[in-house]
């Protein structure tokens, strides 16, 4: 049995109950045991001090790579979660996008068991919509359920047959789970490698409209209206997109929405220069969409905060920006982000941001925590919110450094994971981290 | 000593060069040209230097145009065609620079197929890099030679109303030619089927024309581009056929103009696509000036960037009558 | 050199290149960018004035074959060259320069000349030597020696570019502060 941890003093936040307050937070056998003022330590307790921290439900992140099988050299399960608990993150949501995709109850079974050693944060897979993502038949997605999968998604390959994607969101009602979609007509985005607009115009680089992301936001939101089923829309872009979203949960479709940090701090102006860790899918777009894409986080139209953390070695970004590949990491640097950019700029509360990178995703995701009522699993994120630190990749847990805000001065960011009551990351004696895998130039 | 203007260790691209550093340009290529009418084409400015014409792309026009003007200015020149080469073989460019920054090279001319490719060498690579086309981004050479043959024939750039006519979308001749004119203050239209034309290019301060009657009617030269074949299979115009009929230069058309046209066209031609070949041979075309010139400008754009930092201008005073 | 000095030196000069030349036959004169240039249009019109015939004048820019062109900073406006009528081949060329010094220059010229064609004589003419080669170089027609320290500039001007037709020793005088 791990020793009772008893956290002292801390700012309280729990979204879903509106609770917010300076209280003692004791975790015991896996569960929150009790919240209240001046609990008396239990003996053989780790007692912390939480003074000026904020003690939060833990965090989960709904959209992260991590690479295995296939693409171990650049992230792992296990190299994965631990940047996630350095990122303050309990938990995980991993994309099927792998190779060979997590396409039937086999390989769900592989991520969990590996999540389960790796030792950082939680790991939940999800699973394909298709065999093989190939977007012809459905997989087996209550065997993966039964497996652990948390959700379904062809992340990353999307779902192009309309008549499939119908049938995703109708058969999956019976498991409860979302169907996550990665919003993009290929037809559309026609091969290409940032945003449509002057900017592609200037570099010359093909261009994606946002009528790429757009047109499938709505076909989607019209079939989940049409099915019932739970819509899960990935990252947000586009400023139409958070509008269509808004209006159809205003109908009463059963949706959700990510906005990632970097869609909610950068325009398509970062690929000035070509620079390969700005290219990410969807692309950044313009200062009208980030706004858009802004308002809707602050309204709650866009419930979920999620990473989309996308690593990649560095050789394969080390190319001319067309045949690099899409995606950043981003679990180290979100809450810094988002303290910074968004809490700080009076964009949303420090409560609001919990709940839409803990209470929210948990509940899109149907996954335990996101919570500090007592009895729930031990789960918290223990956040300094002044810390103030500078992005430096090298210091990265991540396999990968790709990242567009190295350098980047932030404030905020995780002092202490705790995992089923057991800290996986502490702040004050971090675990040892890889050497940073960078070319030596002369 | 009057100086000509420092373009930077590196020539990416029209959009970053100022007004006089492009007109620099162009009036450094005035003397060249005399140098390829002697008997001897060679003076001894780049002797010793080595320059790698490394193409990715196939280019015949281009890379000969850059071969002759390195070889009359006294280089060694090596030829690196991707057919063949380690880069066919998967070699990334990374590996392909730093394999030329082991082997000491002075200079690098690059032509790739990716957009950015060219300031992606430089910015790893301690020699000198010029772009000769890099996707779809800029091909700053090209437009230069372009803006010479123009003044040549006009006698100014300012005020002149140049219409780039057909596949801007994918043109870096477009790009190049737009940063370069407008900068020298000529006005500027392109003409195309708006399947071809790319997003927001009005804000690249260029009047947009979709009929080309419209643009004939407006412009003193016509800049022809070529049209791609890949572009009628990727379906962007129905066929060639109808191009020709809508968007191709005609000798009607030429002719209905309400004034003498210059017609300008960077090769290689599609003869009765863009361009048909009564006006191609016809007393408008400045064509085969513009590949006399190409020699001329790519020569001084050599000259220029063979040159230091401003830093040295101290050192230039001592020793020099 | 006031004007009238610098006339009568560019007379003097005439003369003493139609002797050399024994008369003006398959005489050519080719100025060196810039002053040289000038200074070559002069002297064909004071040879002209004696001996009614004005032998072609040419004008060499020898920038691009300068040898600190590699070790100097921004580069060089590049000027005109242009042969004089009749090109150099087998004929009695004279280089005109304004001011000789290390004699870099002339060794340039004479590069560059060897590169056009192949004159059965060349002669250098200068208005002004000041001393200090770096080079085996000798001027055959002087139109006036100075005695000169290193720190100080011999500057001609012509009316077609100052202005003025005349010579000044500029600075030096006195050890410049460091």
């Amino acid at each position: 049995m791990t020793r009772p941890l008893l956290l002292r003093g801390g700012r309280v936040i729990d979204p879903g109950r509106g609770l917010d307050e300076v209280l003692d937070v004791l975790l015991a056998d896996g569960v929150v045991a009790r919240i209240g003022r001046d609990l008396e330590a239990p003996e053989g307790a780790d007692v912390r001090d939480a003074g000026g921290l904020v003690v939060a439900p833990g965090l989960i992140d709904v959209h992260v790579h991590l690479r295995e099988p296939g693409g171990e050299h650049k992230e792992t399960i296990a190299t994965g979660a631990r940047a996630a608990a350095a990122g303050g993150f309990t938990a995980v949501c991993a994309m099927p996008n792998t190779d060979p995709p997590v396409d039937d109850p086999a390989a769900v079974g592989f991520v969990r068991a590996a999540g389960a050693r790796a030792g950082g944060a939680r790991v939940y897979p999800t699973g394909a919509v298709s065999i093989g993502q190939a977007g012809e038949r459905l997989a087996e997605i209550g065997e993966m359920v039964a497996a652990g999968a948390v959700a379904i998604t062809d992340d990353g390959r999307p779902v192009s047959d309309a008549g499939l994607m119908r049938l995703a969101l109708e058969y999956s009602r019976t498991f409860g789970i979302p169907v996550a979609s990665h919003c993009e007509e290929k037809a559309l985005s026609r091969g290409g490698s940032m945003n449509e607009g002057i900017v592609s115009t200037r570099l010359g680089l093909t261009g994606i409209p946002n009528a790429a992301e757009d047109v499938m936001i709505a076909r989607d939101l019209i079939l989940a209206e049409l099915t019932g089923g739970r819509l899960h829309v990935q990252h947000v872009s586009t400023a139409r997109g958070v509008a269509m979203i808004r209006e159809a949960r205003a109908r009463g479709v059963a949706v959700t929405a990510e906005a990632t940090p970097h869609h909610l701090t950068l325009t398509d102006e970062a690929v000035d220069g070509y620079d390969t860790n700005a290219k990410m899918n969807p692309p950044l777009r313009t200062a009208a969409d980030v706004e858009a894409v802004r308002a809707g986080f602050a309204d709650g139209t866009l419930d979920v905060l999620a990473t989309d953390h996308a690593p990649h070695h560095y050789d394969e970004k080390e190319q001319a920006f067309d045949d690099a590949p899409f995606g950043i990491v981003g679990l180290e640097t979100a809450f810094g982000l988002c303290m910074t950019e968004l809490v700080e700029k009076g964009v949303l509360t420090l409560p609001e941001l919990i709940r839409r990178m803990s209470t929210n995703p948990a509940r899109a995701f149907g996954l335990p925590g996101g919570t500090l009522a007592e009895g729930t699993i031990a789960d918290v994120s223990v956040l300094d919110p002044s810390a103030a630190w500078t992005v430096d990749p090298a210091r990265f847990y991540s396999k990968s450094r790709n990242t567009p805000f190295a350098g980047r001065k932030l404030r905020g960011r995780a002092a202490l994971t705790i995992v089923g009551g057991v800290v996986v990351y502490d702040v004050a004696a971090p675990p040892p981290r890889q050497p940073a895998l960078e070319r030596r130039h002369a | 000593m009057p100086s000509a203007p420092y373009l930077g260790k590196d020539l990416v691209g029209l959009e970053e060069l100022d007004a006089d550093q492009i007109r620099g340009i162009l009036d450094t290529a005035e003397p060249f040209k005399e140098i390829s009418e002697r008997a001897i084409k060679k003076v001894p400015v780049l002797r010793g230097k080595t320059i790698v014409n490394l193409f990715f792309e196939p280019s015949t026009r281009t890379r000969i145009s850059f071969e002759f003007a390195e070889k009359r200015l006294s280089a060694d020149t090596v030829n690196v065609a991707a057919s063949g080469s380690s880069v066919q073989k998967g070699e990334t460019l990374v590996d392909t620079a730093r394999n030329l920054e082991a082997m000491r090279i002075d200079m690098v001319v690059i032509r790739h197929g990716s957009s950015g490719a060219a300031r992606f060498l430089g910015e790893r690579i301690p020699s000198n890099v010029i772009n000769a086309g890099d996707g779809r981004h800029e091909h700053p050479t090209q437009a230069l030679l372009d803006m010479l043959t123009i003044r040549d024939h006009l006698g100014r750039l300012e005020g002149v109303r140049v219409c780039i006519v057909g596949d801007v979308l994918h043109s870096r001749v477009a790009r190049s030619n737009i940063w370069g004119l407008t900068k020298l203050g000529a006005e500027v239209a392109v003409c195309g089927p708006p399947t071809l034309l790319p997003a927001g290019v009005e804000e690249l301060g260029v009047r947009v024309f979709t009929r080309v009657e419209e643009a004939i009617e407006w412009a003193e030269v016509l800049n022809v581009l070529r049209l791609q074949l890949e572009r009628m299979h990727a379906g962007y115009i129905p066929s060639l056929r109808e191009y020709n009929r809508v968007f191709g230069i005609t000798r009607e058309r030429v002719e209905r103009a309400p004034r003498d046209l210059l017609i300008l066209h960077p090769g290689p031609m599609n003869r009765g696509v863009e361009i048909d070949s009564d006006v191609a041979d016809g007393e408008h075309s400045v064509i085969l000036d513009q590949v006399t010139n190409g020699v001329a400008v790519r020569m001084a754009v050599l000259y220029l960037l063979a040159g230091g930092a401003p830093d040295k201008a101290e050192v230039a005073k001592h020793g020099v009558e | 050199m006031d004007q009238r000095a610098v006339e009568r030196a560019l007379a003097r000069m005439a003369r003493e290149l139609v002797e050399r030349g024994q008369g003006v036959e398959g005489l050519s004169l080719v100025g060196i960018h810039r002053r040289g240039v000038q200074l070559a249009d002069r002297l064909a019109d004071e040879i002209e004035r004696a001996e009614e015939v004005r032998p072609p004048v040419g004008s060499l820019d020898i920038t691009l074959y300068r040898d600190d062109l590699m070790a100097i900073g921004p580069r060089p406006v590049v000027g005109e060259t242009r042969l004089p009528e009749g090109g150099i081949n087998g004929r009695k060329v004279v280089i005109v320069d304004d001011v000789l010094y290390t004699g870099r220059t002339v060794r340039a010229a004479l590069d560059e000349l060897a590169d056009f064609g192949r004159p059965s004589r060349i002669y250098l003419c200068v208005l002004v030597d000041r001393g200090g080669r770096e080079l085996p170089i000798h001027a055959d027609i002087v139109g006036r020696r100075i005695e000169t320290a290193p720190n100080q500039r011999v500057e001609v001007l012509v009316p077609e570019l100052d202005g003025r037709l005349a010579v000044e020793l500029v600075g030096g005088a006195e050890p410049e502060a460091a």
